[in-house]
Parts: structure tokens; C-alpha cells; sequence
């Protein structure tokens, strides 16, 4: 029986968990969270308003479908590797998995070894939030952390919240914060009028999936009297110890704040939310292909999912920012796929049509809302751009010209707790534009750095990360044999 | 004297300052940058206590020596924007378990007689020095000469203080040589054609592959070590901290995995953990087993590291030579080529010492050290004339 | 008016769904003080639920919740002497000991 790993259990890993299970094949799901759902379907029960969850049908569906496989929720997963196949009585397989299991972060967890003869990865992404002056300021969170505390816990940040930033995921944002009862004073959609209608006009109801969503979040917008406005951002929050207000100012095509435009809206809270960022890390330790640049790296997949490594599969966010839907379909292909189903078996049929839609979505989100490379304008020298180290723009600027690598050890930009998820986009698109700068050329989007000669500090950026996911020194050890398929 | 240094590690970027300083002509070429590779990928040991007597270990109290003065110089004149080289002259405390007493105070003992300092601590003065420590160490041996720095930041600094003394970074690969009456005339790079009267060769793991593009192959060999990062805390570490099985490996011919403990804070108040030996290429896959061995010891040496969290991990190549001295001085068979590579996990603290027998073997400098030990004609390195 | 309390109300409203009228609850101790939080409750909605928006000393400033889905590091405490916990991700249980951490 073909065994397979699924990392992560958001849309695309428990899609591609029920396609592996209907194909027989032997299913262990390793994911972070308490409880399956991924960012999209975070809930808990007692605790999440049914009214902030989407497709509920679905993510049930899809939860029933788990009881055949091996599921482990609250799963550290440090390392994937490459197994050795054929050799009788060791770790082997396709891929080896290590984990430390229990509560999040918790000291002496279990240690879980998965080897399976394919794994998809279905990492997704988190929100990616630019530096703005203050925002290290409490009460100023990502859209994602007002999203999941909204629906996780039931809770807002703020009584007053201000949502900023760029794409559709700001809306049920703001409608999940309206549910919980803070006041949203505003969206600001940095986008300008041309580019979502360059982006969005030909098909509208491709945003957010379906017709019917969008209405409804237009709804919950108008329900709430929640001004949303476009070509707006937040360059500056205000505050001593907390929040206290933010800067809104009018943004031009490429975000550069228009100046005279500014005003302040009083606030306690400021969601922030620019766009998303693959979580590639497990993909590039096991060396799958990712190509791109800072403004958007994905792992390269064919029609099938694969990688670019055999047997690993990618699924969702890691492969393209597209949405739920997206994630679904390709979830579905790559667990058959897997599983060892042919690319041309009429199961795949229905979820290959919605991956190519999604596809033509991905795109029109990226033309509409995509990182305009401007917003550096809104950023002081002493703006902290690094928020684990403390790492102001201006120490970034002065050691932009050293290998990314040097540069990092110099300023220790990037070398905190967080290890450059935060800030390692923009961090890269400060070090890129003063480079250009300083060669007198605009900001390319290509590779911040040829880093290294060798692939070690190849051209993932930031991206690469020899630790999955942070583990104590404690559990490191354990037994190295494989604890799937015991029972 | 036209000059060019390759490799902008900090082999290469001391001897650029080194021979700038001394009114050179230097070109440092590196093909990525400074401080690109293995002076990146390191722990930045300024050691005494690992050195048995020796060669090796007169160049490490040579170079002990002068690090002091040459980090303070750096320092003092950083300029803008430039990190400092965080420089901490913390003192190493090498400690052994049961069984390990005998071997560790005979090793020391040894060392004093090359003048040392390395003296045994009583359980009081111990608990006092470093009080997270396990209670199952048996002895252990304070190395008050033993520092620490920040290898890439002082490497940053090296190379800053030769531009500043004229000399001129120029990020290309080197390709080859044109030799003119049996001596080098130029170097080919991706750059260009640089003319030039002598020639270094400072590419640390490169340093055999550079040797043949120049004329002059070199057995220099990489040596992978994995280095361990916790996530910062307050200091729980205050000195050098090693197990006693430290000593005697680095020199081991054997491949296949080994450790050995070495646990220290660092100003970013992160700990770092080294480090694993591996002769296997330049194979950049290290996998979880030097993770896992090193954290193995790590916690034996300090229980509390069980429950630190462990942020990320590193490895770098550390060129090493068959028989494990530096190679150090002209090439027998290309005139005007120069070596200073093979200082396996030891190149940041042998920088100052190998830039002054290169500025000798160069320039004609004068130097107390006795070149000799170092010299690439000697039998094994493969550059007997 | 707390946000704990605004949500509460939106919870009564959909008792339909099965969600209890009074939710249970869950007390831990924040450096000492006994707080109290809705079953099920992670330790960051719990200390934003008793109004508490900052509780980790850093560089330049107090923070508190970043990200909140176990990316950021920002909100770090020490629970039950276990350094480095991500209130985001950690539920709470009965009786937890959380206390700050302070980055130098």
C-alpha cells in the first residue's frame, strides 16, 4: 500500500488527504495546529462564531474523510529529508518526516519519525504585513491575527480597528471583526481603482470564488457601516505604549504615498495585510524547485502537482496564492497523484477544470493587488524593519552591499526568533532597491543576491531554513524508527 | 608590488590588510564577496586550549596575541554603518567527565609547558564561573587567553580597514594565469585580466581547485561542520565552554561523523553549539544527525539546554591539508604564487599570525615565527617542486 | 467594554449552533494575578480577553500578539517555567503559570 504524508491540514492537505484515502493509499496528515482546518477553517469548537465560516459542508466532508488516515494535530514537523529506499529494516521511503508532538510548544513533546513513498506538501501561507513606522506599537497585528483570533478565540485586539493593506482577504477580516464586536473604522484597499478593474472587471465573480461570497461580504461592509476605500494605506501608526491612531494617506499607482493626502483616523488597533507569503521551507529543504523572485517564490509544480522531486507533491499556497477553492483542487489532484492515480483518470477531471480557473484567479489577484514597489517611501530610516531583532531600515540600507548572507550576521536583520518570516521580503526589497540605488538603476525584481557560488545561499532569499519549525534541544533525540502505520 | 589576494575570507582580508598596510599594491578578489562562505559559516574561536604543543599551536598563541590589539584597531576605526567585530577575550573552560580526568590534566599540564595559562578550577570557583553547568563534570581547566568575535563581522572589518588603506575589492571568479619567465604576470577573471606581481592564494576549501587554475594544485580538502543556534535568552553561559573530547579530534583522519562540544553565548544572546567534523565533499546536505548529535552532547555538558529552543542551524567547508598544518608561504613550482589556506577549523584564530608569515614570505617582512612547519613544498600537500 | 464581553454576546446569539449559553471557563495566573478565560481560549485570547494588549518586554517597547498564528515570536511567555511559548498557539489549561519574558 502507498503511503502517504501530507503536511499540513488546511484546505489543500485534507483535500489531498480524502483523494490519497479514496485511492488506497495510507494516509498520515502532520500539521501544526490543535485541530485540522489550516488558517481557512481555524476554529474551535464553543469558542468560533459559525457565521465567520465558509464552506462548512465541505470542511466537514472533508474532516469524516480523515477518520482513515493518521492524523496529528499539534505536530512541530523540524525536518523532511529525503528517504534512503531499499535498504531493509531502516528509515526509508520516498520522504522521512520528524516531529515533535503535544502542545504547542511544549517542552519533552513525542517524537513522531513519518517515512512515507510520497509526501504532498500543503504548508500554505501567512499574511505578509510591510514595515510601517510604529507598527511595532501593541495593537497593531496582521489581518491574519485579527482573522484567527476573531475565530479562534472570539476576541478583537481593539475596540476601534483600522484594516489596511491590499486583496479581498481584508474584507471578511473586517466582517469577522464587526462579529466580535469591534468597531472597524475603515478598509483601505492600497490598490487603485485601474488596477482592480484591470484585474477584476472582465470577471468579477471570480473574486473570492463566488458571486455570492463577495456579495455577502459587500453586505456585512454596508451592515456595519464600514467605509472601505481604495488607493489608501496606512503610512504611519500613532501611539506611546499602544495604538492610539494611524496616518492614512491617498497611494499612487505604485504606493507611493501622495503627499498632502495624509489625515489620522483614531484607532486602537491596525490590521495589516499586504498579501501572503508561501511557507516554502519544507519544500527547499527537500530541494523541490522554486522559482520567482521576493515579490512572489512559489515551488514549481507540473499538471499533476509534482515537484520537481520525485514523489513530493505541492498543493495550495506553497504553489500560488489562489484561495481556498484553489487550494481544494489541487489538494485533490496531488493526493491522487500520490497516491498513484494517473494523471488522466476521470477522478482528477472536475478538480484540473477548477485549478485552471483558480489559475486565471491567481493571476487577476496578482495584477490587482500585488505589492507595488513604492511603499518603501512610507518608511523612515529608523522605522524597525526587522521586528524579533530590532533592526532598523537605515542599518539594512548601510550593509546592503555585502553578501545577503554577511549582511544579515552584520545587522542581524532576519536572525531572530522568527528567522526572517516576518521581514524577510522587505528586507529584501530594501536591500534590492539600495542596491539599484547605489548602481543608479531602477529595483529589478529579479535575485537579491548570487549570495553563494555553491546553491547553500542560493536564490530562495530568506527562504531557506535548515529547521522547519522550532524544537527543543531536549527533543531532538528519540527513537529513529518510523511510528506511522504501527496499529 | 602589485598584489592579488584571493578569497575574501578572513585568511584573505587579513593578509590584504596586512599587505596594504605595508604600502601594497592589493587587489582582494573574491567571487562572491566578503566573508561569503566559511568565515560566515563559522563560530569565530580564538583558541589556545585546543592546541597541543606544536606548530600549530605557536601560531594560535602568536595570533592570540595579536588579535587583542587588532580587534580594538578595527573597532576603533569602524565607520558608518559597519558592525563591530564584538571582540570578548571571555576566557575558555574545557571540562571532563568521569573518566576523562586524567587525559585533561595531562593535556594541560602540556600546555603550560609551552606558557599557556590553563589552570584547573576547584568544584567552588567552577559552580561560581558557571553555574548551569552539569554537576557530573570531574575537573575542569580555565584558558583565560581563549576569545571569541564575530567571524563575518570581523571579516567585514579586515577587508574595510585594507580598502581603506588602498586596497581595491574586485567581486569576479578567477579563471586562470598568464606566466611570464616562469612567474606570474596576470590572472584571468570573469572581470578581466589583472596584471600583477604576486599572487595569494587565500581560497580556503577552493584553495586546491584555485591552485590548479593557477598552475599549482594543492591536496586541500573541505571538512563540514555543523554549527547549532538556540533562540536569545538571558546569559546562562559566560565563558568557552567545551567538553574535554574537543581535544585530540580536529586532527582525526577519520570520515564519518563525529562531535565535539562547544557551548557559548553571544552578544545577540542567542547560544551557539558546535560543532560536527564530516569529510564528505562538498556535500550540502548535512541532514539531521550532526543536529541531533551535537544537541545529544550539548545537554549533557548544560542540562538547561533541554528545554531551549533551537532556532537554526549552519554548516560551512573548513579546508584542511592531509597532514592538518596550515599551508603557508610560496609555491615551489609558480613563482610569485603564495598560499595561505588549511586552517581547518581554525582560520580566524590563525588570521593574524598566517597574514604575518604571508607578508614575510611576500614582501620580505620581518616575523619571530618560523615559517617552516607551513611551507607548501613540504612532503603530502602536493606542491613539492 | 471589553472585547471578551462583545464576543460573549455574539456567542449567546447563536446558541442554535450548540454553543452553550455561559461558556465554561479557565483561570490561569498571569505574573501571580488570577485571570479568567473561556474554555478552549488560547493564552493570547485569554490575556486579550482581560483587556491586556502587550505582555512581553522588547528592545524598543512592549509587545504583545503579532501574527497570531504561531509565525511572529512576538508573543512570547513562560508558561509553567517553560521558556519561549507562543500565547498564540498554547491553549490554556486550568492553573497555568504565565509570565513575561524580557528581551534584553
Amino acid at each position: 500500500m502507498t503511503r502517504v504524508a501530507i503536511l499540513g491540514a488546511g484546505p489543500a492537505g485534507l483535500a489531498a488527504a480524502e483523494a490519497a484515502l479514496a485511492a488506497g493509499a495510507q494516509v498520515t496528515v502532520l500539521d501544526e495546529g490543535a485541530r485540522p482546518g489550516g488558517q481557512f477553517w481555524r476554529h474551535r469548537p464553543g469558542l468560533t462564531d459559525p457565521r465567520m465560516q465558509h464552506g462548512v459542508r465541505r470542511f466537514e466532508q472533508l474532516q469524516s474523510a480523515l477518520a482513515g488516515a493518521e492524523v496529528h494535530s499539534g505536530a512541530a514537523v523540524w525536518s523532511v529529508e529525503p528517504g534512503e529506499p531499499g535498504e531493509p529494516g531502516e528509515v526509508g521511503g520516498a520522504v522521512v518526516l520528524r516531529a515533535a508532538v503535544g502542545p504547542a510548544d511544549g517542552a519533552r513533546r513525542e517524537a513522531v519519525v513519518v517515512e512515507a513513498d510520497a509526501l504532498v506538501i500543503a504548508t500554505g501561507a501567512h499574511d505578509l504585513a510591510l514595515p510601517i513606522p510604529g507598527w511595532t506599537l501593541p495593537g497593531v497585528t496582521t489581518a491574519g491575527a485579527a482573522q484567527a483570533l476573531a475565530k479562534r478565540d472570539g476576541v478583537s485586539v481593539g475596540r476601534r480597528t483600522l484594516v489596511a493593506g491590499a486583496g479581498p482577504f481584508l474584507l471578511p477580516v473586517a466582517q469577522s471583526l464587526a462579529l466580535v464586536g469591534s468597531t472597524v473604522v475603515g478598509v483601505h484597499e492600497a490598490s487603485r481603482i485601474g488596477a482592480l478593474a484591470g484585474g477584476w472587471l472582465p470577471k468579477p465573480w471570480q473574486l473570492l470564488g463566488k458571486a455570492g461570497e463577495l456579495a455577502q461580504y459587500a453586505g456585512a461592509l454596508a451592515r456595519h457601516r464600514i467605509p472601505y476605500r481604495v488607493g489608501s494605506g496606512v503610512v504611519r501608526v500613532l501611539g506611546d505604549e499602544r495604538v492610539e491612531g494611524a496616518v492614512v494617506a491617498q497611494l499612487d499607482a505604485d504606493w507611493r504615498p501622495r503627499p498632502g493626502t495624509e489625515r489620522v483616523i483614531e484607532c486602537d488597533a491596525v490590521a495589516l495585510g499586504h498579501g501572503f507569503v508561501p511557507r516554502l521551507e519544507a519544500a527547499i529543504m527537500l530541494g523541490c524547485e522554486v522559482a520567482g523572485d521576493r515579490r512572489g517564490r512559489f515551488v514549481v509544480v507540473d499538471d499533476g502537482q509534482r515537484t520537481t522531486r520525485p514523489q513530493v507533491f505541492a498543493a495550495g499556497e506553497v504553489t500560488g496564492i489562489g484561495g481556498a477553492d484553489a487550494a481544494l483542487a489541487e489538494g485533490a489532484i496531488a493526493g491522487y497523484r500520490a497516491a498513484g492515480v494517473a494523471q488522466d483518470d476521470q477522478r482528477l477531471h472536475a478538480a484540473l477544470r477548477v485549478r485552471d480557473r483558480m489559475r486565471r484567479f491567481a493571476r487577476r489577484l496578482e495584477t490587482a493587488h500585488g505589492i507595488r514597489p513604492g511603499w518603501t517611501a512610507w518608511l523612515d530610516d529608523d522605522t524597525i524593519v526587522c521586528r524579533c531583532e530590532a533592526v532598523a531600515k537605515r542599518a539594512i540600507v548601510e550593509r546592503a552591499e555585502v553578501p545577503l548572507r554577511a549582511m544579515r550576521l552584520a545587522t542581524r536583520a532576519g536572525l531572530g526568533p522568527c528567522q526572517a518570516r516576518t521581514c524577510g521580503r522587505a528586507v529584501e526589497a530594501i536591500v534590492s532597491e539600495a542596491r539599484a540605488s547605489a548602481a543608479g538603476v531602477a529595483a529589478a525584481g529579479e535575485t537579491v543576491d548570487g549570495s553563494s557560488s555553491s546553491a547553500q545561499g542560493g536564490d530562495v532569499g530568506f527562504d531557506r531554513r535548515p529547521l522547519l519549525a522550532p524544537v527543543r534541544l531536549g527533543e531532538l533525540g528519540g527513537s529513529d524508527r518510523p511510528t506511522n502505520g504501527e496499529n | 608590488m602589485r598584489i592579488a589576494v584571493i578569497g575574501a575570507g578572513v585568511v584573505g582580508a587579513t593578509c590584504a590588510f596586512e599587505l596594504a598596510e605595508r604600502g601594497a599594491e592589493v587587489v582582494l578578489i573574491d567571487r562572491v564577496g566578503i566573508a561569503a562562505e566559511t568565515s560566515s559559516r563559522c563560530e569565530g574561536n580564538l583558541l589556545v586550549s585546543d592546541k597541543a604543543p606544536g606548530p600549530e599551536a605557536e601560531l594560535a598563541i602568536h595570533s592570540n596575541a595579536r588579535w587583542r590589539a587588532l580587534a580594538e584597531r578595527l573597532d576603533a576605526e569602524r565607520e558608518g554603518g559597519q558592525p563591530e567585530t564584538e571582540f570578548e577575550a571571555k576566557g575558555g573552560v574545557v571540562v571532563a567527565f568521569p573518566g576523562g580526568e586524567e587525559a585533561l590534566r595531562r593535556f594541560a599540564a602540556t600546555q603550560r609547558g609551552i606558557g599557556v595559562r590553563a589552570e584547573e578550577l576547584g568544584a567552588e570557583r567552577l559552580l561560581a564561573a558557571e553555574p548551569h553547568l552539569s554537576p557530573e563534570v570531574v575537573v575542569a581547566i580555565h584558558y583565560p587567553d581563549d576569545a571569541q568575535l564575530q567571524p563575518s563581522n570581523a571579516t567585514q572589518a579586515l577587508a574595510a580597514a585594507a580598502i581603506r588603506r588602498g586596497a581595491r575589492l574586485v567581486v569576479a571568479e578567477v579563471t586562470g594565469s598568464r606566466a611570464e619567465a616562469g612567474r606570474i604576470a596576470a590572472i584571468e577573471t570573469t572581470a578581466g585580466a589583472i596584471e600583477v606581481d604576486a599572487v595569494v592564494n587565500c581560497a580556503g576549501p577552493w584553495a586546491g581547485e584555485l591552485g590548479r587554475r593557477l598552475g599549482a594544485p594543492l591536496d586541500i580538502r573541505p571538512r563540514r561542520g555543523v554549527v547549532l543556534v538556540t533562540t536569545p535568552m538571558p546569559q546562562r553561559v559566560f565563558h568557552k565552554v567545551y567538553d574535554a573530547d574537543y581535544v585530540g579530534a580536529v586532527g582525526s583522519g577519520d570520515a564519518t561523523l563525529q562531535t565535539s562540544t562547544v557551548v557559548e553565548s553571544t552578544p545577540g544572546g542567542t547560544v551557539l553549539i558546535g560543532s560536527s567534523r564530516e569529510r564528505v565533499g562538498f556535500d550540502e546536505h548535512p541532514g539531521v544527525d550532526p543536529v541531533r548529535a551535537i544537541a545529544a552532547k550539548a545537554t549533557r555538558l548544560f542540562p538547561f539546554l533541554e528545554e531551549t529552543i533551537l532556532l537554526r542551524s549552519y554548516f560551512g567547508f573548513r579546508p584542511y591539508a592531509p597532514d592538518h598544518l596550515p599551508v603557508i608561504g610560496e609555491d615551489p613550482r609558480v613563482g610569485g604564487l603564495f598560499h595561505a589556506t588549511g586552517h581547518e577549523g581554525a582560520g580566524i584564530g590563525l588570521a593574524p599570525a598566517t597574514a604575518e608569515l604571508v607578508a614575510h614570505a611576500v614582501l620580505g617582512a620581518p616575523t619571530s615565527l618560523d615559517p617552516v612547519p607551513f611551507l607548501p613544498g613540504r612532503p603530502g600537500i602536493g606542491a613539492a617542486a | 467594554m471589553s472585547a471578551a464581553r462583545n464576543a460573549r454576546g455574539s456567542i449567546r446569539s447563536t446558541g442554535a449552533t450548540g454553543l452553550t449559553a455561559v461558556p465554561a471557563a479557565v483561570e490561569i495566573l498571569v505574573e501571580g494575578e488570577t485571570v479568567t478565560g473561556r474554555a478552549g481560549q488560547t493564552i493570547a485570547g485569554v490575556l486579550l480577553g482581560s483587556g491586556r494588549v502587550a505582555w512581553r518586554g522588547a528592545q524598543h517597547g512592549e509587545r504583545g500578539v503579532f501574527c497570531g498564528i504561531g509565525v511572529c515570536h512576538d508573543c512570547l511567555v513562560t508558561v509553567n517555567d517553560v521558556e519561549g511559548v507562543r500565547a498564540c498557539q498554547r491553549e490554556a489549561v486550568d492553573g497555568d503559570r504565565v509570565e513575561r519574558e524580557v528581551r534584553e
